[in-house]
């Protein structure tokens, strides 16, 4: 299972990479959203993905049964939401260039 | 030991935010913004004061949130290394409030969130300073950078906005590749706290492949933050745009904040990742340093010097971290020091002497040596400082970082060292030069500034807020030339602390053997 995941995110990863090194602004920043989702994913998959409870404690110990680990989840759902508001900045940042600059090749901005 | 002190900690960031949010109820009212700015920045001194006290006289502070255990629950740590740079922060954030008490920043910038952003800015910056979990430096990472994207740019001029584009997608994929590397480091070691980190990986001799490329990782990931040789090119192409108060934040505290993840991953949790890894961070930091100087030498304006100049700075204080000895470190974080005064400090004058003559460009200032004498002393002492001429600060700092390199008979490094202060010298005096002491332009557009700027006139008088900044933090340029010897000791405890982790994972981990494992 991990195998697949691993091969998902190096597909992310060379997307989102690809995307980066456009000259388009827009897709350079869907080239983020995509590196984000990737990174996100290593996270997701560190602990090594199994078919497990849910880490709760309802009386009886944990030993007896194989459990998930809930840090990354934790981990990730941080991840997640400063991706998205740095995504949102992005966005608007681009927004702004368009509007102002009136570029949307990264040659046409001026050099230093 | 030492109950009770514990929170003193996570005070500096608490101050931080606090007064962010606290700025932010008071939207309208800027000279409230103002004083409130002034007030945060002396409670984080007080705070970060007593840090300095409390861990040189008892060791580490940790803060436990919610009372978990340490592997367990998030920390913040407050060691001699975090709490010295803490520190600094605190006064470079009061000198910098002080200069925007009346007109460092233009109303406009003023009105939409300036003071709360900076505030902000400096919770991310003393979070990353004091916590004890490698996810937790991510955030405050975010936290640092999102307030710098919203400062970079405020103001909405073209040249900052294409600047501002650079700046944020290079740091974010710097922050991807941070983020990456935290994922695999738990995937193997199933941990992120820096105690719990440094103990299981100090089993390793020599770090094993998918480890080693962790480190790199990491390496990568800072050295973009900090500025280091292939990986700098965002920091001139943004420095320069936004307005002072404003790059002499970033100058002084958002480069140091990478400078101090490496040496904290470095020396704490890689210490022995293999000579390869500081091969590479010793070529890094040479190559660095004098591409840095080069750059900054090539520029024809004040600001564009300095800003490519920061570069430069970086270099040695990577420099002390590839020497890797106790010895080494100790001068890297003196020379860290040394460098936020100095730098910020002669961001502000250059602030001083743009709103003096009208500009920064080289050729069309002048003569302000004859009409502003106490700005040229001041401009004079942390330009020299920062170049290493004895009595100043700089000339210490460099001094032990020369003397480490001959200690372990780097003498590639002792020259690439000074070989570079000679151009770094040669770029600090052109702005004397032209900016201070040759006469102002007489033809050309700003004729009129121009002939104003020859009136030996005190008009601009010592006491204005701005001069009383620039004069205090020169005079800490100063004091730490004066007083290197007790600061010394000081950096040396501190670099102690960071190579023999045992007084660390102590405090961190005190039920190591116990409870846990």
């Amino acid at each position: 299972m991990e195998a697949w995941i691993v091969i998902v995110v190096a597909v992310l990863m060379a997307l989102g990479f690809y995307l980066l090194m456009q000259r388009s602004i827009s897709r350079i920043v869907l080239g983020l959203l995509v590196l984000s989702n990737a990174a996100n994913m290593v996270i997701f998959t560190s602990p090594g993905l199994l078919r497990a409870k849910a880490p709760l404690i309802a009386g009886e110990s944990l030993a007896g049964f194989p459990h998930a680990d809930p840090l990354p989840q934790a981990l990730i759902l941080t991840a997640i939401v400063i991706g998205m508001g740095v995504l949102a900045f992005a966005l608007g940042l681009v927004f702004k260039i368009k509007k102002i600059l009136d570029i949307e090749d990264v040659d046409e901005m001026r050099q230093e | 030991m030492t109950v009770g002190m514990e929170w003193l900690a996570i005070a500096p960031p608490v101050v931080g935010l606090f007064t962010g949010i606290l700025c932010l109820f008071f939207w309208d009212k800027l000279c409230t913004q103002r004083i409130l700015q002034l007030l945060g920045a002396m409670a984080h001194f007080g705070f970060s004061f007593a840090l300095v006290i409390a861990v040189d006289a008892h060791g580490p502070l940790v803060a436990r949130m919610g009372g978990w255990a340490a592997p367990f629950g998030i920390v913040y740590v407050a060691d001699l290394f975090s709490a010295l740079l803490l520190l600094v922060t605190s006064i470079l954030w009061f000198a910098i409030a002080l200069y925007n008490f009346k007109g460092g920043i233009d109303k406009a910038r003023e009105r939409f969130a300036y003071h709360p952003l900076a505030a902000f800015l400096i919770f991310g910056v003393s979070g990353a300073f004091v916590t004890g979990d490698i996810f937790h430096l991510y955030v405050c990472f975010e936290i640092l950078l999102m307030a710098s994207f919203v400062l970079m740019v405020l103001g909405n001029e073209k040249e900052q906005l294409s600047g501002a584009l650079k700046y944020l997608v290079i740091n974010l994929i710097s922050s991807l590749f941070f983020l990456t590397a935290v994922g695999l480091l738990y995937a193997q070691v199933g941990t992120l706290n820096f105690a719990d980190l440094s103990v299981k990986l100090s089993s390793f001799d020599v770090l094993p492949p998918s480890l080693t490329m962790v480190a790199h990782l990491l390496l990568v990931a800072f050295g973009v933050k900090a500025g280091l040789f292939p990986l700098f090119y965002w920091l001139p192409a943004s420095y320069h745009n936004p307005p002072i108060p404003v790059i002499a934040l970033f100058a002084g505290l958002l480069t140091k904040v990478g400078l101090y993840s490496l040496i904290r991953v470095f020396t704490f949790i890689f210490p022995h990742s293999g000579t390869s890894t500081f091969h590479w961070i010793w070529w890094l930091s040479v190559l660095t340093m004098i591409v840095g100087v080069i750059g900054a030498v090539s520029k024809m304006s004040i600001r564009r010097i300095l800003s490519v100049h920061i570069i430069s700075q970086v270099g040695y204080v990577t420099l002390g971290l590839a020497l890797k000895s106790p010895v080494a470190i100790a001068a890297a974080i003196y020379y860290m020091v040394h460098n936020m005064f100095a730098k910020t400090n002669l961001f502000l004058i250059s602030g001083v002497v743009e709103s003096e003559s009208g500009t920064d460009y080289l050729k069309k200032t002048g003569g302000l040596f004859k009409s502003h004498l106490w700005l040229s002393v001041l401009f004079l002492v942390s330009a020299l400082g920062l170049a290493g001429i004895p009595p100043l600060s700089g000339f210490f700092a460099k001094l032990f970082l020369v003397k480490a390199a001959i200690a372990q008979d780097e003498l590639w490094s002792v020259a690439a060292a000074l070989g570079v202060s000679v151009f770094t010298l040669f770029s600090m005096i052109k702005i004397w030069n032209y900016a201070f002491w040759k006469n102002p332009p007489a033809d050309g557009v700003s004729d009129a500034e121009a002939k104003k700027a020859i009136q030996p006139s005190f008009a601009i008088s010592i006491f204005t807020p701005q001069m009383i900044s620039v004069t205090l933090l020169a005079g800490f340029v100063l004091g730490m030339g004066v007083f290197a010897g007790p600061l010394w000791e000081l950096s040396l405890k501190a670099a102690n602390g960071l190579t023999d982790t045992k007084a660390y994972v102590d405090a961190v981990l005190p039920y190591q053997g116990e409870i846990y494992r």
